[in-house]
């Protein structure tokens, strides 16, 4: 679904590359060309890259958890297929990312345990609670919303893999956000008491959504390799901006109020956000959130409870290839 | 304000239509409680592929159903406004999801069925219900592969799996009974041609069963008892929960459009 904090590139260990190659990569890099899977690269290129797809894996995965928490619960039987298939396709989307960051040199399973064992991050959007319907259609629309924003100057990052999995990606995230827009539509249209739930879905969802797109510029201390990788091409700063400018149309004609009294219209049309509390993101981050226990506790249970399943179906695999080997013998 | 249930004339076709729609939306519900909760994501995938499947053959039978009533229900009434009594479906279907085994062996024994039975109901003489048969027999087709697959890997994996596995069988064994049950208004269409007798699937059932379990190292109960009461609405105590997750929010905010 989503990726933040993008600025986070691996710096220690660049000098030990071998300055000769560093620069013919480099030169690929500004000619635009794809890095691939078997091609050189330097040790920290792999590094940020191998978090940054994984983290972005492990967000696809852990947000299957909020949104899975209503579809038990949907309200009609179109919106109940409607979500479970896009919680489906959240969990597509972890797959292959974890496929893509596969390709750099670490299982899927390594990646994984770091999750679990806490090392590694997610979004930290998806340790807000859905406490109604009305939180499946904002987080579709804005959650979403702002995973597109992001995600769309990734399908010309230059990792090849990561490139061509973020164009299907966000072939789908686009659905969902339309999706999500359409029921918040079919709230704001229905009785007062649905757009009252529309409205405290917004009023709860959207600080944190504008806090996906990771701290201010002016306090981000790694944009610089990631930028000259061409892994990111905007700053958090203008991802946010456009994010805005696009968002407060959309909502003024559901007829919601962003929750955000200072907001202004420049010259420009810019719409100009008051400050955003960065203490609330840092103590999510700091795995203080409403809902960081429950999502580590859900998915540490679905590892642990699935151990066995995982273990006879290796078993058999490892059973059947004996047999067959046997059976070539004879 | 709750909402009152609904009322259904129980025509033997409305019954007969609403019995298998929901089969098709309380498995598939159960089915979508896994989401998110999987083994692996891959059976994340797969278990929601199938709960979309069911879900989907569920709304064209609730239509259908609907239809054939001719009032002023549709496929949401029909699922969220009727309560446990009214509810049709097979009581196999509703048991909880347990362990993984659990859910896999109820999704074997129910889809080595639906693989015959709608594969037999492309031939009814109902063009709705054949054209239905047409999408679900193929739907039908891969699920139980999917859970042939399982069972075999899990009988023949590891000492706990195939005690997982065993345990499942002999646990929802007696609610398979059911599946090959007819009544009379269910006979009165079996002899129009509109439905299938599922007494003439038991054989080919049983034979799928015992391939399976064989190569799965597995054994069917010798024991025939069978629980019996799901059609005519006497259901087992998981199924109230299960619906009242399923309609809470048209039982709170009722006559909404969502």
């Amino acid at each position: 679904m989503y990726t933040q904090a993008l600025n986070t590139a691996e710096t220690d260990d660049r000098g030990l590359e071998d300055a000769a190659r560093a620069a013919q990569f480099q030169a690929r890099i500004d000619a635009e060309e794809r890095i691939e899977p078997n091609d050189w690269m330097p040790a920290a290129y792999r590094k940020t890259l191998t978090r940054q797809i994984s983290q972005h894996a492990h967000s696809e995965i852990v947000g299957m958890l909020p949104e899975g928490n209503w579809i038990t619960r949907a309200p009609t039987l179109r919106r109940k297929a409607a979500l479970l298939a896009k919680v489906q396709d959240e969990c597509g989307h972890g797959l292959y990312l974890y496929a893509a960051a596969e390709t750099l040199g670490s299982s899927r399973e390594e990646l994984v345990d770091a999750m679990l064992a806490g090392k590694a991050k997610y979004s930290s959007i998806f340790n807000y609670p859905t406490l109604t319907w009305a939180d499946i259609g904002t987080i579709g629309w804005l959650v979403d919303g702002a995973a597109i924003m992001n995600q769309i100057p990734l399908c010309r990052c230059s990792y090849g893999p990561y490139a061509r999995a973020m164009i299907r990606v966000c072939k789908e995230e686009s659905f969902h956000q339309r999706q999500g827009y359409e029921i918040m539509l079919t709230l704001c249209r229905g009785s007062d008491e649905q757009r009252a739930m529309a409205q405290d879905a917004l009023n709860r969802w959207w600080w944190p959504v504008l806090m996906m797109f990771g701290p201010p510029d002016a306090t981000s201390q790694h944009s610089d390799a990631s930028t000259k990788w061409k892994i990111k091409r905007f700053s958090n700063d203008e991802l946010r901006q456009k994010f805005v400018d696009a968002t407060v149309p959309q909502a003024q004609y559901l007829g919601l109020t962003i929750p955000d009294a200072g907001m202004t219209q420049d010259a420009d049309g810019h719409w100009r956000y008051s400050e955003i509390d960065w203490t609330e993101f840092k103590q999510v981050l700091a795995g203080n959130g409403p809902c960081n226990r429950d999502r580590m506790a859900a998915r540490r249970k679905a590892h642990e409870e699935g151990a066995w399943v995982r273990e006879a179906a290796a078993s058999y695999a490892a059973k059947r290839a004996q047999r067959q080997t046997a059976q070539a013998a004879e | 304000m709750a909402v009152a249930n609904i009322q259904v004339s129980e025509t033997p076709l409305v019954l007969y239509a609403l019995r298998r729609a929901d089969d098709a939306l309380i498995l598939g519900h159960r089915l979508s409680e896994w989401c998110g909760h999987a083994p692996m994501l891959e059976e994340d995938m797969a278990l929601s592929n199938i709960a979309l499947d069911l879900i989907g053959q569920a709304r064209e039978l609730y239509g259908y159903a609907a239809k054939v009533e001719g009032k002023d229900n549709d496929e949401d009434k029909l699922a969220y406004l009727r309560d446990v009594r009214q509810y049709r479906n097979l009581l196999l279907v509703e048991q909880p999801n347990g362990d993984f085994a659990q859910t896999l062996v109820r999704q074997f024994f129910y889809s080595a069925f639906t693989d015959l039975y709608w594969r037999a109901m492309m031939n009814s003489r109902d063009a709705t219900l054949a054209a239905i048969a047409a999408k679900s027999e193929k739907e039908s087709a891969y699920h139980l592969r999917h859970a042939s697959e399982w069972i075999i890997r899990l009988g023949d994996g590891t000492a706990e799996s195939h005690a997982r596995a065993q345990g499942a069988i002999e646990h929802l064994w007696a609610f398979t009974g059911e599946m090959f049950a007819v009544d009379d208004g269910e006979r009165s269409l079996i002899d129009a041609g509109i439905a299938v007798d599922p007494a003439t699937l038991r054989g080919r059932w049983l034979k799928t069963l015992s391939d399976v379990a064989n190569e799965a190292t597995l054994a069917l109960p010798q024991n025939d008892w069978m629980q019996q009461g799901g059609r005519s609405g006497r259901h087992s105590e998981h199924l109230g929960h299960l619906l009242s997750e399923l309609q809470s929010m048209q039982r709170i905010f009722p006559g909404l459009t969502w």
